[in-house]
């Protein structure tokens, strides 16, 4: 039999498919797999054996009933996760607007400032963020006997809060803004350290903003502010949704539910509850960033 | 006669801009006054934060060279009184520093190889060729993104704590083979195109290449180089911005990834970033050094030796790298 000749449209089709071959294989092994697995093992008691494979034991969604009505813990740092990532990606990203803005500009020592900036992700392993915030803490004045919560903010943030704090609320703010004011300020140095990455990505967004719009904005007598908001934001919205990705996904990473997983695997090697740890956090996540980029997508004008 | 004439309507224009009748004296300075205050508040504004990124760093260095006495001398702050190299030196010792630096670099470097490899040629495929169902394939590379890591952990660790790939290991060796405290499980995944952060390096291959034109290629086609070829002597070359980003982007994750090498349980002797969290416990337990806060001194001199090198990398690239973030479209 005569071997049948490819077209040069199906040559490319088998190419393709061998150039994502690598990958395509991995993710099936590692992700598809690995999801499938997960999923069965939150329905299970897991028991590895002695030779080294592990044995599988049906028990219903027990490990589901355990982890949300008697898991001492679960429920709260879940929460507690998921707040401090929706409390800190506003402000993240505003930050780093703000920070993109300001650094797009020319003016000396450019590239010392950028590279600083993105030093934090180069610096970004856990032990060396715990050692960095000891330091930062002697930096602001050693009160870092001060074992408090308040102290512990107070002098990330060098400043003395109560003062300021007790100044708005003579001016009768309300208290919940106040809070989330204060929650920010306190955080400015995690939000800081966090959002690196994020200044890159909308440095090089409002560099990809053709200058002839701000020309066309100029001759047409807008001023500075009408200028950010009818040109500038709207041309970066696209690049705002993949940083809320990053943002969140970057907040999940290390935060408590991912130490909770892994301690109750690793630790306890109750592996059926770490597992539904995992799935329900991630979950989580998922479902914040569809109605996050949904709200945000639907607001969302220009596309490149 | 042509050049008299032009000077002719430059020196009028020049006497009207001059002419005090008609510029505008007032705005002029109103916005030349603004101007300077929005300088000079960016300025105090970067300042600050710069200081607020450098702090802790500072300090560390600061405690890295201070000796015991200063560190309970008050008197001290950031500048020590009797400047040491003593904490370097024990850290240098107990993490074995060099031989452990080397190793750890081999470990990262080949798997940034590999990673650059494998990440730009699935991200090639993604961005030029239509093959079915690419859209629905393309949209697992995102779930690949946002999938946090710990979700598919404990799999993961079981498939590799008994690693049976077909059967293969059992034909041949009667049991499956255990990879676990070494980093073959690391270089296996990254083979496949799902070590750290893959996907993300697969997304910023697949921008960059859908923005070269394709004229290239077609050329390089009219004459008669194959697929392979144009890729690897034709987009690759052309490809360095995203070259550059992605090398240092996963050189920089992968030194400092502690999860998968805590998941594989890799040896500390090649992961150095693992080997820093013991630190502080080795220096308490083998030199008998009980004072917490002198320990930390220990730590952080160690830290900074585990950071120059990433530090000197970045510092060396990180012209190409931003530049490479921007042109790579990372963005959009």
């Amino acid at each position: 039999m005569r071997k049948r000749k490819l077209s040069l449209s199906q040559k490319r089709t088998v190419n393709g498919y061998l150039f994502i071959l690598p990958w395509l294989i991995g993710f099936i092994i590692f992700y598809i797999r690995s999801i499938i697995l997960s999923a069965e093992f939150t329905l299970s008691e897991l028991t590895v054996g002695a030779v080294g494979g592990y044995e599988l034991k049906f028990v219903g969604l027990e490990n589901f009933i355990y982890a949300f009505r008697e898991h001492g813990t679960f429920k709260q740092v879940l929460t507690t996760s998921v707040f401090d990532m929706i409390i800190d990606l506003p402000l993240i990203i505003f930050f780093s607007l703000f920070m993109a803005i300001l650094l797009n500009r020319q003016f000396k020592g450019r590239t010392l400032v950028r590279m600083i900036f993105f030093l934090p992700v180069i610096l970004n392993s856990s032990a060396i963020s715990d050692a960095l915030e000891l330091s930062q803490q002697m930096m602001a004045g050693g009160i870092s006997a001060g074992s408090s919560q308040m102290a512990a903010e107070a002098t990330s943030a060098g400043v003395d809060v109560g003062y300021y704090i007790g100044l708005f609320t003579d001016l009768a703010m309300p208290e919940t803004v106040l809070d989330y004011l204060v929650a920010a300020v306190s955080r400015i140095n995690s939000i800081i350290t966090a959002s690196g990455v994020q200044i890159v990505i909308f440095l090089a967004a409002l560099q990809s903003i053709p200058g002839s719009m701000y020309e066309v904005a100029k001759i047409e007598g807008a001023t500075a502010y009408e200028t950010f908001w009818k040109v500038t934001f709207p041309m970066v919205m696209p690049h705002i949704i993949t940083n809320v990705v990053y943002t969140v996904i970057d907040g999940f990473a290390d935060s408590q539910v991912v130490t909770l997983a892994y301690d109750t695997a690793f630790t306890d090697f109750n592996y059926g509850l770490s597992s539904v740890f995992s799935l329900v956090s991630t979950a989580v996540t998922c479902l914040i960033l569809v109605l996050i980029v949904g709200y945000i997508q639907k607001r969302t004008f220009y596309y490149n | 006669m042509d050049t008299g004439k032009n000077m002719n309507i430059k020196n009028r224009i020049k006497a009207i801009t001059t002419n005090p009748k008609f510029v505008n004296n007032k705005k002029g300075m109103t916005s030349g006054l603004k101007q300077l205050l929005i300088k000079i508040f960016s300025f105090i504004v970067i300042i600050g934060i710069c200081y607020v990124i450098l702090a802790p760093v500072i300090g560390m260095i600061v405690n890295s060279f201070l000796s015991d006495s200063d560190k309970y001398n008050p008197m001290v702050y950031l500048i020590p009184q009797n400047p040491t190299l003593e904490k370097y030196k024990l850290a240098w010792e107990r993490m074995d520093y060099l031989p452990t630096m080397a190793r750890d670099l081999v470990y990262s470097c080949s798997l940034m190889l590999i990673q650059v490899f494998v990440c730009s040629m699935v991200g090639y495929g993604f961005a030029r060729f239509n093959f079915p169902f690419k859209k629905l394939l393309f949209a697992c590379v995102v779930v690949m993104i946002v999938i946090p890591d710990h979700t598919i952990m404990l799999p993961i660790y079981m498939t590799f704590k008994n690693f049976d790939p077909l059967g293969l290991a059992t034909l041949f060796t009667g049991k499956p083979l255990i990879l676990m405290s070494t980093p073959i499980p690391m270089y296996i995944m990254t083979i496949f195109g799902c070590g750290v952060r893959s996907g993300l390096y697969i997304y910023i291959f697949n921008q960059f290449f859908r923005g070269l034109p394709k004229e290239i290629e077609e050329a390089a086609l009219v004459d008669g180089a194959g697929t392979w070829y144009t890729y690897f002597r034709i987009m690759l070359v052309n490809a360095v911005p995203a070259v550059i980003t992605v090398s240092v982007f996963s050189m920089v994750w992968q030194y400092n990834d502690t999860f998968y090498a805590r998941l594989f349980l890799i040896s500390e002797d090649i992961v150095i970033s693992k080997k820093i969290t013991t630190l502080q416990a080795t220096i308490a337990n083998v030199d008998k050094i009980l004072d917490t806060s002198i320990q930390e001194l220990y730590l952080d001199a160690g830290i900074i030796l585990v950071m120059l090198p990433i530090v000197i990398i970045y510092i060396a690239l990180q012209k190409y790298f931003i530049e490479g973030v921007e042109r790579s479209g990372i963005v959009g």
